[in-house]
């Protein structure tokens, strides 16, 4: 269980937020909103570990993510802005190279049938730089279809995707509120999923 | 094992990364040739002149290619959001910048000291000396990219970043250059190098031990 607790957060000179509390248990989706310039990627970069704040907490299982570092990023998908692709890898490459740096065993024939479910199939081996940002961006989240883990924190996901991917990516995250996932998530668009497991919350002072 | 499988995947994907760019591991080398080169022909090539500056030419240019290539330890990586993944490898921060900064010698170093002998002819350099040559090459290059990582991981994400990272990093190559070329010179004169080559090699005991840590401290905050 993910809890944020009485954190300060400045960009600069400017207070972004000021006591922001924030819990996410199992089988629960938080769908961050605010205008640009709020403080979302902030917040996401902050509780993914990424970046530090002025003051609070952020509680994994009751345990600051600062003094177990490890432990919080074995359990954690953090999909950002960027989809860190390389360019000079292929597609397929790319996929094995991001699932082996985080510990998972990579099996081909589910690697293929990942990259078959995004729509990637056909481009597996051709370098990432001929792809076009909505398929980046597939790429990028095709790991949530190979990696088992409990926490998501996604950075604008359905950024780039056409309306099939959009609803591919939401059944994915319907099936893991469902087994008991979380997820916390930035878009400009509410997900379409059952309204029960999402909780809005609201940035901007 | 896991450890193992996460940093062998890590160099795999360095090297393989370099080898897709070919051009750029090439034009160091051209450079470190071409910069070694060019100091008989505006010096004149005397044997007793090349004996005095052969060693100091070769390492002060094998130094500068190391430094050229020092840009792309992280910018890539930081340019396209790869780095921050690499941050949130379940597995500490150092030991990931350790075999970074073990591929960029590979892909970097390791052709220069591939390369000195040939350019230690150029200079009338002995067998002996040419050993003495390579060996403190061995040495000191690895260094060169661990001193460097360091300068390379504060200057991240800066405007103006390659002028400031010579600055910074230059003045902390001057003991290996100093020692390098000291042990090849004493060979050539027919002093014993153990010396320098024993300070380079403790050098590097340092090096492997703190760079990578403070390397870490240095991407971390950069990346802020």
């Amino acid at each position: 269980m993910l809890k944020v607790r009485a954190l300060e957060c400045r960009r600069g000179a400017s207070l972004l937020m000021s006591d922001f509390n924030m819990s996410l248990e199992a089988g629960q989706l938080i769908h961050l909103q605010g205008a640009n310039g709020t403080g979302k990627t902030s917040l996401l970069r902050i509780i993914s570990g990424l970046s530090t704040q002025e003051t609070g907490k952020v509680l994994w299982n009751d345990v600051d993510i600062r003094t177990a570092r490890e432990d919080y990023s074995s359990n954690l998908i953090y999909i950002g802005h960027q989809p860190a692709i390389k360019d000079d890898l292929t597609v397929l490459e790319n996929l094995t190279v991001s699932l082996k740096l985080n510990g998972v065993k990579v099996d081909i024939k589910r690697l293929e049938e990942a990259l078959e479910v995004v729509g990637l199939a056909r481009r597996k081996n051709l370098p990432a730089r001929v792809l076009s940002q909505g398929q980046r961006r597939r790429l990028s989240l095709a790991r949530l279809w190979l990696d088992q883990r409990p926490l998501w924190i996604l950075d604008e996901p359905f950024n780039a995707l056409d309306v099939q991917a959009n609803k591919l990516l939401e059944e994915r995250l319907d099936q893991h509120l469902v087994s008991s996932g979380m997820c916390i998530l930035t878009s400009h668009h509410t997900p379409n999923i059952d309204k029960k497991l999402l909780t809005e919350v609201s940035l901007g002072l | 094992m896991k450890i193992a499988g996460i940093l062998q995947a890590l160099l795999w994907r360095d090297i393989k990364l370099a080898m897709r760019r070919q051009s750029d591991v090439v034009a160091t080398l051209f450079f470190f040739v071409v910069a070694v080169s060019l100091f008989p022909l505006g010096i004149g090539s005397a044997p007793s002149l090349m004996h005095a500056i052969g060693p100091g030419v070769i390492w002060v240019a094998a130094l500068l290619s190391s430094m050229l290539s020092l840009n792309r330890l992280f910018s890539s990586d930081y340019a396209d959001g790869t780095l921050e993944q690499l941050l949130l490898v379940p597995m500490p921060l150092t030991l990931i910048l350790a075999i970074k900064i073990f591929a960029h010698w590979i892909v970097a170093g390791l052709p220069l000291v591939i390369l000195a002998p040939i350019l230690g002819l150029q200079f009338d350099m002995g067998a002996k000396d040419i050993g003495i040559l390579v060996l403190s090459l061995i040495l000191g290059t690895p260094l060169l990219s661990l001193i460097g990582a360091i300068g390379a991981a504060l200057i991240l994400g800066m405007r103006g970043g390659g002028v400031l990272l010579a600055i910074l990093v230059l003045p902390l190559y001057i003991p290996v250059l100093i020692f390098g070329a000291g042990a090849v010179t004493a060979s050539v004169n027919g002093i014993s190098p153990e010396g320098a080559l024993s300070l380079i090699a403790a050098m590097l005991t340092l090096g492997v031990v703190f760079a990578p840590f403070a390397a870490a401290v240095a991407l971390r905050i950069s990346l802020e």
